[in-house]
């Protein structure tokens, strides 16, 4: 089996997920720039995130044979802090590094009028830099939130082939689907959307333009909920062939239109090796103690 | 926020010890609520009803919105006490910032929030502590933003989804201070769709919801 996680928060999670993950089959990762728990307080705080994402996250997925992808916005909820928004200046240069898939995670998060502009600028800067746009859909009113999110993308003028409007459930799936985006759904432990629901939505809905993921982060929740979600499929009737159209195409040709998704094996990655000896990042490395 | 707390109570002394103390010098107040929980006490205000203290606030909840009176009875309730509050909330932790919003409410409550003008700065400096208060993860740091002065002062949408991220979060909806006072059609059809979001997903809908009905049937 192999697996794309379209998004997936991998600053928060221990290199016990990276092992589990890869050995699971999830051979490449997104991490969509997103608020940490703590609020931010400045630019620079939102800029060394960033270069986290691109630099040392990169290097620990590495470590461990997982190919680390990013997406990079202003994210909505701290699109409101006026001591967060000026990022938005920051936010073209990023877009052009390497591995950076998209703009994202935008969206809205209280529909303010903050969030609208954050929204529509970064939107266009999507166009601007010839990528795909990662859109995170609220999780308080959420129907009239997707509703109102859908109008901004048609207004952007962005290609709904290019949009991917996540964190979808039973309510808010076919309003996407039916505006032409991809339909993203974050598959958690309890809350927001399980398995055997996304399963019955595949049924409901088909394959075509559907999008998997774990979103798994600081909070309660499961990076290998991908892999649980192609058991699940399996299990209810569904082909190798479906799952992999699910978990591996699909992701892959939605971010391969950023012209900058990688999806070759990490060089000199022996699996079951563990972390090189001697790598380092900015004088760091993953390992702890003398490797017997 | 202005239950006193009893008589007998630990850290009594200390607390009217403090207020004193800020009325001399405003600049005590930082210290004063760096160490109000260990002074007092973090215990919950009723913890027959609410044993985490989430919903009707903790007695360094209380001691904090003490000390913002006092600050209040030093520096008056302008400018000054606005960029005050600020530095306290935005250097604060999390229980530091409950303690500013709860002390906000304190002084809605006893009225000193004046409407001809003088204390517009101040109220404006509180709506935007209490908006960065409603965005955080932390359920006891949301639910301190819903008391009485966000009940006079918030703007109806940002109230509203307040109320939301409460049901959302757990909390009881308890924590808002006259709720009926608020509550409108809008809220109403926002706890339908929500309720209806979680019977399409098969999950549970939580009973608070029913509280923001503003129509029958």
């Amino acid at each position: 089996m192999r697996i794309l996680d379209p998004h997936i928060h991998m600053t928060s999670r221990t290199t016990d997920d990276y092992e589990a993950l890869y050995a699971a089959g999830v051979r490449v990762v997104v991490e969509p720039a997103f608020w940490l728990g703590q609020p931010r307080t400045s630019v620079g705080s939102f800029t060394d995130y960033f270069d986290s994402l691109l630099g040392w996250e990169r290097f620990r997925a590495a470590q461990f044979g997982v190919r680390h992808h990013a997406t990079i916005a202003l994210n909505p909820k701290e699109a409101n802090d006026p001591r967060c928004r000026e990022v938005l200046a920051e936010v073209p240069r990023y877009l052009l590094k390497d591995g950076v898939v998209a703009v994202g995670e935008v969206g809205y998060d209280s529909m303010t009028p903050e969030e609208d502009e954050a929204f529509a600028a970064q939107l266009q800067m999507a166009q601007d830099a010839e990528l795909p746009a990662l859109v995170h859909t609220p999780h308080r009113d959420k129907l009239a939130g997707t509703r109102r999110t859908l109008d901004v993308v048609r207004e952007s003028g962005l290609p709904p082939e290019r949009v991917l409007v996540d964190h979808l459930n039973e309510t808010t799936v076919a309003l996407v689907r039916d505006a032409g985006a991809w339909a993203g759904f974050s598959i958690y432990p309890d809350t927001k959307m399980d398995e055997d629901r996304m399963v019955a939505l595949l049924k409901e809905y088909g394959t075509d333009r559907m999008i998997v993921n774990s979103a798994a982060d600081w909070g309660r929740s499961d990076p290998l909920k991908t892999v649980k979600t192609a058991r699940a499929m399996l299990a209810a009737g569904f082909t190798e062939d479906d799952v992999d159209q699910v978990l591996w195409r699909n992701p892959v040709a939605f971010y391969e239109q950023s012209g900058n998704l990688v999806l070759d094996p990490v060089p000199g990655f022996t699996e079951g090796a563990g972390p090189a000896a001697g790598v380092e990042y900015e004088g760091s490395s993953v390992l702890r103690g003398v490797r017997a | 926020m202005t239950a006193d707390l009893p008589a007998a109570a630990p850290g009594t002394a200390w607390l009217d010890r403090s207020c004193a103390a800020i009325i001399a010098d405003p600049d005590h107040v930082t210290r004063a609520f760096a160490l109000a929980a260990r002074r007092v006490g973090r215990g919950p205000q009723r913890p027959d009803v609410d044993p985490t203290g989430v919903v009707h606030g903790t007695v360094d909840d209380a001691a904090r919105a003490r000390l913002v009176v006092a600050l209040a009875d030093a520096v008056g309730t302008g400018h000054d006490l606005a960029e005050r509050l600020t530095t306290l909330y935005r250097q604060g932790d999390g229980a530091e910032r409950r303690g500013v919003l709860r002390g906000l409410d304190a002084l809605a409550s006893a009225g000193r929030l004046a409407e001809d003008g003088s204390a517009d700065a101040l109220v404006a400096a509180g709506l935007e502590l209490a908006a960065d208060a409603l965005r955080a993860n932390d359920p006891a740091l949301v639910a301190s933003a819903v008391g009485p002065f966000g009940s006079a002062h918030l703007d109806q949408h940002t109230w509203r989804h307040a109320v939301l991220k409460l049901v959302f979060q757990g909390t009881s909806l308890d924590a808002v201070h006259d709720l009926a006072a608020r509550a409108d059609a809008e809220l109403d059809r926002m706890a339908r769709d929500f309720a209806a979001e979680r019977r399409a997903a098969g999950r549970t809908v939580p009973a608070d919801l029913a509280r923001l009905s503003t129509t029958t049937g």
